[in-house]
């Protein structure tokens, strides 16, 4: 059936399996050569981006949101279909009817949606209202089942973020099944499976992936049906370029019409559209100029998913994040690279299209990886901050070569393995508890189980580390059970139909669980064992704040006495995860990453041994925190090198701010020394960098926002100052100074 | 062997090719007008430090060193410490690190002579090319410092001579003259780079009590930076950054 689709094609076991990476290996084409192939906008592609622009920047005058659909409820098959430019498009499909208008999704919670709705001076539609006052929604459900003992470690904070009111997200679709083999070659397959379920007795689970089944062959049907609407066939293999990307956009499209995850990526498209472009080139079917023209649109699309959230929700995830994240490059297991030409199409967007944040466009790094690719990289990084970058030799060996990454930082093979998401957990307010006799720093609330609260004076390293592993232990069981209630929860009530039926029917699943405020108690650890630290009590006997006496060793300073602390506290706290079974035998993974939260978790946090004040925020993600540094940047990035992968394989998140002068007064040496500093930081086994190169707009944003950049490192003529050791006013003279210019 | 360092940058990229490790050593003979680290003056300023500690440090950057890269001993005036600043130099050398020192050329004793020995880079800032001029700028000898550029030259070691530009001072068409006129026999000079003099500093000399010599001297503007880059490329026939 799919014989014509598949014209030219290297053969293999991929044409009697669903097995995409097979058929990848089989058929691409490496690239090592430089970026001189690459063609720029057409006129047609700049007319979209800039109706796009004006759009978003509506969206931007007016608050935040467009337009929202109330009284429609988020689905495949629930609105007409949309369009940016009709006559223009080359790639179609929106999630709603019109260009960024917002649908509601109310299968994670009723209640965030009508709140979001309400927030935007809109109403939910009381027929939306009505539908869901009989209809249980994977909110309801987990609150049915929530013990107080969650109820007060969430209202705490100790525990936060948890996707207990909104659609989990993580889960990545193999996106690219849809074009290689249609959907119905895809149906096939799921019946065959439930086939084979039906043999089986009838367990529990067996029953419930049974039910499963059913629903993720609903959906594809559903799938084929969103697609014809747009006029297009799925039901066969994509047969050319064109059909593979727009095959793609419609299952990805597909899925976040369903579902409004926390995160919604890519996976790693790329590389498999590239055997079509290649395919289509040697025919003659298209030019480089076509190639990109195609590209870009699939990406302004992308660009122009949303989601509907709370305010509240931004506070923890802000700037409206999708997610929508892209794994480019990176090595094949037979050390091939999988840099293709149209890995390059796909950054080269950033160019086209202008800088911008989604989709999540992210470098796998490896030291094999060509270098012009590495130098096109850093060239593009410091024009638009816009690629994040992760290690792919050390998640190579754990996740084979064909994983994406949901998210920011989480690896899984696509289509085999997906994960429960769990947000995370604040350690230093689990010391704290620890040291209060497990009640709330704050509010006083009796939080953990009650124990005799630390005496006065010096805290004792050897007393402190039993109270805080006691404690450790007992949040480690209650987070463990929590995400059980939460992920059987949304299994039942919110289930990702159209992504899981782009996995494999028996799928491998990570439970998630993150730590936030590792730096904060790493140093106060150090500080407890190396300088002199007081408790300081206020109101009730709790401690108000810590007096510390003397010097300590600070995380970010590539100093084993304090960062051997850090990578004992992940590794003992995935230990102790490990304990307490997961839902669906899942397996426990451990992520070192806040998104935004840092502020958040800082806010709800009192005052910390390390010298920390009440309510200061942490640093982000594995970052040591800010003015704690006094090393300069290698060495901090040596420091959080040194938090072990192998306990955090759901990703450890670090942040990194330079200013272009700061890396060399000349274009060719900057590039070379952001490629340095990657390959050095990599090669130490680190796994994850943000890096920023920042201009002066940058700045001014630094200026409010000093805990987002803090290596921001200047350079004034002959040396180097980290731009937060500068006074307000002096901070203000050198933006007043343009940059480039001048420095 | 132990030294007192007054700090260390990590991720230094203008100090020599490549990303290096700066290392700040405590201690300056001079008194430049323009000094933007009065904080190192003091010889017993900083932390003290053991030259093989201090090359601990500098081994942790090496995986950073893919696109050159290496170590430069700056300060302050490096050589004030000349032994110390040559065992770290030594040491680094051994393990196949690039070697640079930055500095102003004020000393050329035999300790001086040794460290020297292990740099494979010299960064030097003439600072003025008149003997009377430089002594009222830096309250140091010319003779020293040409002396020393002769040496460097004589011993083969690459040069990247640099110069901060303050404006009235040494800026003027005859005061590149004068430079260039140092700078042309110089066999080993691999770049020039002209730097415009800053007044980030003050709040250093606020916060030390000290008069900030030339407070209300505005900086170079580009154009007279284009300007000076301009006349001294013509007179020395070579690119200068």
């Amino acid at each position: 059936m799919n014989e014509h689709a598949w014209r030219g094609f290297t053969p293999g076991p991929w044409r009697q399996r669903i097995d995409v990476r097979d058929f990848l290996q089989r058929n691409y084409t490496p690239y090592d050569g430089d970026e001189s192939f690459l063609q720029p906008a057409t006129a047609r592609t700049e007319r979209l981006r800039d109706k796009l622009r004006d759009l978003v920047r509506l969206e931007r005058e007016w608050g935040g949101v467009l337009d929202i659909d109330t009284s429609t409820v988020s689905s495949l098959l629930t609105y007409a279909p949309g369009y940016l430019d009709r006559d223009r498009e080359i790639i179609v499909g929106l999630q709603t009817n019109r260009p960024l208008k917002r649908g509601v999704n109310p299968f994670g919670g009723i209640r965030m949606a009508r709140s979001a709705c309400e927030a935007y001076g809109y109403a939910l539609d009381a027929k939306v209202e009505e539908y869901f006052r009989y209809r249980t929604t994977h909110n309801d459900g987990v609150f049915r089942v929530y013990t107080d003992e969650m109820r007060a470690a969430r209202r705490s904070g100790v525990i936060t973020g948890l996707p207990d009111a909104y659609g989990r997200g993580r889960i990545i679709g193999d996106y690219r099944r849809v074009a290689l083999y249609g959907v119905d070659r895809l149906i096939e397959g799921k019946l065959s499976d439930q086939a084979e379920l039906a043999r089986r007795p009838m367990t529990e689970e067996n029953i419930r992936l049974s039910e499963e089944l059913y629903r993720q062959i609903d959906f594809l049907r559903q799938l084929k049906e969103m697609a014809a609407g747009y006029g297009h066939d799925i039901s066969l293999a994509a047969a050319d370029a064109r059909q593979a990307v727009q095959w793609t956009y419609f299952a990805y499209l597909g899925a976040i019409k369903e579902q409004n995850g926390a995160a919604m990526s890519l996976g790693r498209v790329g590389t498999f559209l590239d055997v079509y472009f290649q395919r289509d080139l040697c025919a003659g079917l298209l030019d480089e100029s076509g190639a990109q023209e195609i590209v870009d649109d699939f990406l302004l699309k992308l660009r122009m998913a949303r989601q509907l959230r709370t305010p509240e929700y931004n506070e923890l995830f802000a700037g409206d994040p999708t997610w929508v994240t892209e794994a480019v490059g990176g090595m094949g297991e037979d050390g091939r690279t999988l840099v293709t030409r149209t890995s390059y199409r796909f950054l080269h967007t950033l160019r086209t299209l202008g800088a911008a944040p989604e989709p999540n466009l992210t470098v796998l790094w490896a030291t094999g990886l060509p270098a012009p690719f590495k130098r096109y990289c850093a060239r593009l990084s410091i024009e638009t901050d816009s690629i994040q970058y992760e290690n792919d030799d050390v998640m190579r060996p754990d996740f084979g070569d064909d994983y994406g990454i949901a998210c920011c930082v989480s690896a899984m093979r696509i289509g085999r393995q997906m994960q429960f998401f769990g947000a995370r957990c604040n350690l230093p307010k689990v010391l704290l508890m620890a040291l209060n006799g497990g009640r709330d720093e704050l509010s006083g609330e009796q939080i953990g189980p009650q124990t005799a609260p630390i005496g006065d004076g010096p805290l004792e390293y050897a007393d402190v580390c039993r109270r805080y592993e006691f404690y450790r232990d007992w949040l480690a069981a209650l987070y463990v059970n929590t995400m059980n209630v939460i992920h059987y929860m949304h299994d039942k009530y919110a289930y990702e139909k159209l992504q899981m039926a782009l996995h494999d029917t028996h799928v491998e699943r990570f439970m998630a669980f993150g730590v936030a405020g590792l730096s904060v108690l790493a140093d106060s650890l150090s500080a407890i064992r190396h300088a002199r630290v007081t408790p300081v009590r206020g109101a009730g006997g709790l401690i108000r704040e810590f007096r510390v006496e003397g010097e300590y060793p600070a995380f970010g300073n590539d100093d084993d006495r304090v960062d051997s602390l850090a990578a004992e506290i992940v590794r003992d706290f995935l230990a102790t995860l490990r304990k307490t079974p997961c839902y669906r035998g899942a397996e426990p993974t451990l992520s070192v990453l806040t998104i935004t939260s840092n502020v958040v978790y800082g806010k709800k946090t009192g005052a910390t041994p390390d010298g920390r004040k009440a309510g200061e925020p942490f640093a982000p993600g594995a970052n040591p925190l800010h003015h704690r540094d006094r090393m300069g940047a290698v060495a901090s990035l040596n420091s959080v090198a040194k938090v072990p992968y192998e306990c955090c394989r759901d990703g450890i998140s670090c942040t990194f701010s330079v200013t272009p002068q700061a890396l060399g007064r000349a274009d060719g040496e900057q590039v070379r020394n952001v490629v340095a500093i990657l390959d050095g930081y990599f090669a130490q086994r680190a796994h994850h960098l943000n890096l920023n190169v920042l201009n002066r707009e940058h700045l001014v944003e630094a200026m409010e926002r000093p805990e987002r950049h803090p290596h921001l490192t200047i350079r004034v003529s002959g040396y180097a100052v980290n731009f937060h050791t500068l006074s307000r006013a002096q901070q203000e003279e050198v933006v007043a100074r343009t940059f480039h210019e001048r420095l | 062997m132990t030294g007192r360092v007054h700090s260390i940058e990590t991720l230094g990229a203008l100090d020599g090719p490549g990303l290096r490790v700066v290392v700040f050593l405590q201690g300056c003979p001079l008194r430049c007008l323009y000094c933007h680290n009065p904080d190192t003056w003091s010889g017993r300023g900083g932390q003290e430090w053991d030259a093989t500690a201090v090359v601990d440090r500098v081994l942790r950057s090496r995986p950073y060193f893919t696109q050159g890269g290496g170590v430069t001993l700056s300060g302050g005036e490096p050589l004030v410490q000349a032994r110390f600043a040559a065992e770290i130099l030594r040491r680094c050398r051994e393990a196949e690190i690039h070697t640079a020192l930055d500095t102003a050329g004020a000393a050329l004793t035999p300790d001086v002579r040794r460290a020297l020995d292990f740099a494979d880079l010299v960064l030097l800032d003439v600072k003025h090319a008149d003997a009377a001029r430089h002594r009222a700028l830096t309250s140091g000898k010319l003779a020293t410092t040409l002396a020393f550029l002769r040496h460097v030259d004589d011993s083969g070691i690459d040069l990247w001579v640099r110069q901060v530009i303050v404006p009235g001072w040494n800026d003027s068409p005859d005061d590149l003259r004068r430079l260039a006129g140092v700078l042309h026999p110089l066999r080993t000079l691999r770049k020039i780079e002209l730097l415009p003099y800053h007044a980030m500093a003050r709040a250093k000399y606020a916060a030390m009590d000290l008069a900030c010599p030339l407070e209300g001297l505005a900086p170079p503007d580009e154009a007279m930076m284009a300007r000076c880059r301009a006349t001294l490329t013509v007179l020395l026939d070579r690119p200068v950054d």
